[in-house]
């Protein structure tokens, strides 16, 4: 479909050159609806956290006395929070680690669904469709259900091979939380990965693959020199959306959350903002933690952002 | 770059199993199954059924009575199984509320959001003009915003509006949150039709709009029911921006009330019979929706890489 687009668009430039009549406040009145919901909806409040983030919110502050304004009081106190680092390092150690599983079970299903006989692939597409479509309330819904303590299917299995898990809380420890939490992401975010390295995995022609084994290239060479080349653009802007989108999951942590552990040993950024503006009503602390993350998404997003930017070009 | 050498180890980490299925058969050069092929196929099932175990199990515990469930033994069929469930939940009288209010939601969502996406994604395939360029880059940019990083915000700004707890509230935050990526979705679509087209119509006599609307605007149909499922989709799902902005419990989307749900239920010994037909009400429609747009998001969302 995209390439179809390319190809056609390319024929488009001539036609652009040539002068329009009433051409000049169309496109401005065409993009006004699209700018005027995204300014109320998101660049009032960008700005407004923004300088919320640089103000004081006490108990005066809930009795209706106007917020203080302390410069970068908030993020001194914030940067200098020890509890702060502990949330960023977890996140980021958790986004990371997902990312890179999530990366490496995709890529091996892209690769064994190029492999297997078709109606095997089919299957497994399906499988995939199905967790990919999960509703993500649902998902958690159900991965509390699999794991529950008591009667959870996850425990009578591995009690019934003869290990002893009768009764034990997977959500207890911080550490066996976070387990459960990427395996619950990873089942997710797997199909995306999977799907689009096979679409890309199928842009490599057999018969330059078959050449290069008449003329001796081992499998691994074949891999190296002929399909990650051809598969790597696709590998970085997937693992890229992987690292933004783990970086940011918040239902998943809060559902868990909800289920039984102690938040603030479980804590990542985004439950960290909910607990902050919406439990502790600490709106200038949340704001000043907000536009930390949005600055790293945005830092992090922007190769992606540029690639997206060089298509629009061509 | 660490992120090309990390997937350059990923990919070749399967070496020594794929062979065998992608090289020509043997000595007498067909493609014969061959024994490394029938392990990768059964690989392959292995791998499909525990992916789709979760799924399975949602169903199938919904089909079962909670007595059955109580049990330390899992039943893995739902031999015996009734609707039950789906009738308790039903008869409970919370979820067509919620359902009204997700579906009310989704309505706005997508209307407002496919006519606002089609005027920009004319607007900057069909036109060049000053700011383009700093509006694409902000509907790209926009699309990665976090809705962790704004709630707060959004959450003070719907209040001093007085749409908390309201269908509009929630709507107008959903289309904006869709909005970037539906422009980007339908700009293929339009740069799609050639424009030689309308101007045949043109020369047939057509103002530009009666061509616009006669001759091209038909041909984007697919493109605007894949990007309405989108943003239908993302509107149904959506979590965080519903649980800050709709505390009221008579206002709640589907993922809300099924939290709240799992909560009430949870109270005593969870009646997971009960939750997991809730949690089957809320996904059927989405997974019948996806089930239509997938090819197309996936190619949507990395369109830019698969090029190459």
């Amino acid at each position: 479909m995209t390439t179809q687009n390319l190809v056609l668009g390319q024929a488009d430039p001539p036609r652009q050159a040539r002068p329009r009549k009433k051409g000049r406040s169309t496109p401005y009145l065409l993009v006004i609806p699209a700018c005027g919901i995204l300014i109320l909806a998101l660049g009032y409040p960008l700005v407004w956290q923004f300088i919320t983030s640089m103000q004081r919110f006490g108990l005066s502050q809930q009795f209706g006395q106007p917020p203080e304004f302390v410069w970068f009081d908030n993020y001194v106190t914030l940067f200098t929070d020890p509890y702060m680092w502990t949330v960023v390092a977890r996140s980021l150690a958790f986004c990371l680690v997902t990312a890179a599983v999530t990366m490496a079970i995709g890529t091996l299903m892209a690769l064994l669904m190029n492999a297997v006989h078709t109606a095997v692939r089919i299957t497994l597409q399906i499988s995939m469709l199905l967790a990919w479509a999960m509703p993500v309330v649902a998902a958690m819904t159900v991965w509390n259900w699999l794991i529950d303590w008591r009667r959870g299917v996850l425990n009578s299995v591995l009690t019934g091979i003869g290990l002893d898990f009768q009764n034990h809380n997977w959500l207890a420890d911080p550490l066996s939380f976070f387990v459960v939490a990427m395996v619950i992401v990873v089942w997710m975010s797997v199909p995306f990965v999977a799907f689009s390295i096979y679409a890309g995995l199928t842009q490599v022609s057999t018969e330059v693959l078959e050449a290069a084994q008449l003329d001796g290239a081992t499998l691994s060479q074949r891999l190296r020199f002929i399909i990650v080349p051809i598969i790597r653009p696709v590998l970085a802007i997937i693992l890229l959306l992987q690292v933004i989108w783990d970086l940011r999951v918040f239902t998943q942590i809060r559902l868990l959350q909800d289920v039984g552990s102690i938040a603030s040993e479980t804590n990542l950024l985004g439950t960290y903002i909910y607990q902050l503006g919406v439990g502790s009503s600490d709106f200038a602390m949340a704001s000043a933690v907000s536009i930390f993350v949005l600055v790293l998404t945005v830092a992090l997003s922007w190769f992606y952002v540029r690639s997206m930017l060089k298509e629009d070009e061509s | 770059m660490t992120s090309t050498v990390q997937t350059a180890s990923t990919v070749s980490r399967p070496r020594p199993s794929a062979p065998p299925a992608r090289r020509p058969g043997g000595p007498n050069g067909t493609r014969r199954i061959r024994p490394g092929r029938i392990v990768l196929g059964v690989v392959g099932i292995v791998v499909s059924l525990i992916w789709v175990f979760p799924v399975y199990w949602m169903l199938n515990s919904s089909l079962l009575p909670n007595v059955v469930l109580q049990s330390t033994t899992p039943t893995w069929l739902p031999f015996g199984g009734s609707l039950d469930n789906f009738a308790a939940v039903f008869s409970g009288g919370t979820f067509l509320p919620a359902l009204g209010m997700s579906t009310a939601i989704a309505i706005i969502t997508v209307v407002f959001c496919l006519l606002f996406a089609f005027l920009g994604a004319l607007a900057i395939s069909r036109f060049r003009f000053r700011g383009r360029k700093a509006f694409v880059l902000a509907v790209l940019l926009i699309q990665m915003l976090p809705a962790e990083g704004l709630f707060i915000a959004q959450y003070k700004l719907m209040g001093s509006l007085n749409m908390l707890n309201s269908i509009v509230g929630v709507s107008i935050i959903y289309i904006a949150a869709v909005v970037p990526f539906t422009i980007w979705m339908l700009r293929g679509f339009v740069a799609g039709v050639p424009a030689d087209l309308e101007e045949a119509g043109m020369i047939d006599g057509l103002s530009r709009t009666q061509a616009f609307m006669r001759i091209t605007f038909p041909l984007l149909a697919p493109g605007l029911v894949a990007s309405g499922v989108y943003a239908f989709l993302q509107a149904w799902n959506e979590f965080t921006v519903a649980l800050v902005l709709l505390q009221d419990n008579s206002s709640q989307t589907l993922p809300l009330w099924l939290r709240g749900f799992i909560q009430a239920s949870a109270s005593r010994a969870t009646d997971w019979g009960q939750v997991m037909a809730a949690s089957t009400m809320v996904a059927i429609p989405v997974i019948i929706f996806f089930l239509f747009v997938q090819g197309r998001m996936t190619s949507g969302l990395v369109s830019g890489a698969v090029k190459g």
